[in-house]
């Protein structure tokens, strides 16, 4: 950068949301193109290696996270629509839905039990700080609610939506090798499953194998997102991991 | 037109579910409150509509790239993750895979016997 209108029109980049936002959607349409390369290879899962990519440019150009974001939050926002417009593909499986709602609620409440409970559990047993543990604990429920149930128990919401975006990461890698492992087909059982522990990345993967897997995991996680609104808090009082 | 008056509409939708969270002690975050109204309502109509289709498969389809800035944010944990890496992965990982077969034993073994699915 010695020449100095680059660095003349670097800092004029750097202040603006426009580089931001850009290299978001770049870094994520070359990820996507690599993962399709790759014969959907779970290795090769776009928000890995877009998030990789992503963070190797800032630590490079010394860019923080606040100014990344500045541009970033155009996509981030978008979660919210995003969740809100669950109830399309939701609605979509209403028939579906209305044989299974005992056994959804039942496994899905089971299941937001289990998960924040056995995370904080395993957190703690292996030496993990009691901000760590809490902040870990909603890490299967979707971004925006994770964030916002981490804030409420004295988590850190910004290591939360991290660990949140690595669990829907792992769900997706893990799940279809664990269902076959299960012999489970069915694709609303194996939806629920992931939408449930894995949330929107899950539910994006289960997308890919059927609308079916899909609209049930998309179902499981707007209902895991809610009764994990109102169970974690209260859940993790009752044990006495908050005062 | 159609993408527009969808996404229109789910923006209503959830900032009404932001308002409604602020207003009332519910402990639930906003855009799930617009995600369950907009779910009645669309049960209450009877039917969905074209523009609510085209914006929910737009947005939908690319859900991944969505979780993209909040998983940047990584950079900013660094430190804490590399002092705690083992207990953090060792959570994930055990209570992800826990989690999910639990949820899939309890909905194969329910289905089972509430449904009379085989």
């Amino acid at each position: 950068m010695d020449n100095p209108d680059l660095a003349a029109i670097w800092v004029y980049l750097s202040t603006s949301p426009l580089l931001g936002l850009t290299i978001t959607l770049v870094a994520y349409s070359m990820a996507h193109k690599l993962y399709v390369y790759a014969r959907y290879n779970p290795a090769f899962n776009p928000v890995v290696t877009s998030v990789t990519g992503l963070i190797s440019i800032l630590l490079l150009t010394d860019t923080s996270y606040e100014s990344y974001f500045e541009g970033a939050q155009f996509v981030h926002f978008l979660l919210g629509p995003a969740t809100v417009a669950l109830a399309i593909p939701l609605y979509q499986q209403i028939s579906k839905l209305k044989r299974l709602w005992v056994s959804v609620l039942l496994s899905l409440t089971a299941g937001v039990a289990i998960s924040s409970l056995c995370t904080v559990f395993i957190a703690r047993l292996f030496g993990a700080s009691l901000q760590t543990q809490l902040s870990l604990a909603p890490k299967s429920v979707t971004a925006p609610v994770a964030m916002g149930i981490s804030e409420q128990i004295g988590g850190l919401p910004s290591l939360t939506a991290a660990v949140v975006v690595i669990t829907g990461i792992l769900g997706a890698v893990l799940g279809p090798k664990l269902f076959k492992l299960m012999r489970i087909q069915d694709d609303s059982i194996k939806g629920v499953a992931m939408g449930v522990s894995a949330h929107g990345i899950g539910t994006a993967r289960a997308f890919q194998v059927s609308s079916e897997m899909g609209a049930f995991s998309g179902l499981a996680m707007a209902l895991s997102a809610l009764a994990s609104a109102l169970i974690v808090p209260w859940l993790l009082s009752a044990i006495g991991i908050l005062q | 037109m159609d993408f527009l008056n969808g996404i229109t509409l789910l923006l209503i939708y959830q900032l009404v579910g932001e308002v409604s969270v602020l207003m009332l002690p519910i402990p639930i975050p906003g855009p799930v409150l617009g995600m369950v109204l907009l779910f009645l309502t669309l049960l209450a109509h009877g039917r969905s509509t074209a523009s609510l289709e085209s914006a929910s498969t737009a947005l939908l389809s690319h859900l991944s790239l969505l979780f993209v800035p909040a998983g940047v944010g990584l950079i900013v944990h660094f430190e804490r993750i590399a002092q705690e890496w083992i207990a953090i992965s060792l959570a994930l990982v055990l209570s992800t895979g826990i989690t999910m077969a639990t949820v899939a034993a309890m909905m194969h073994i329910a289905t089972r016997y509430l449904s009379g699915k085989t």
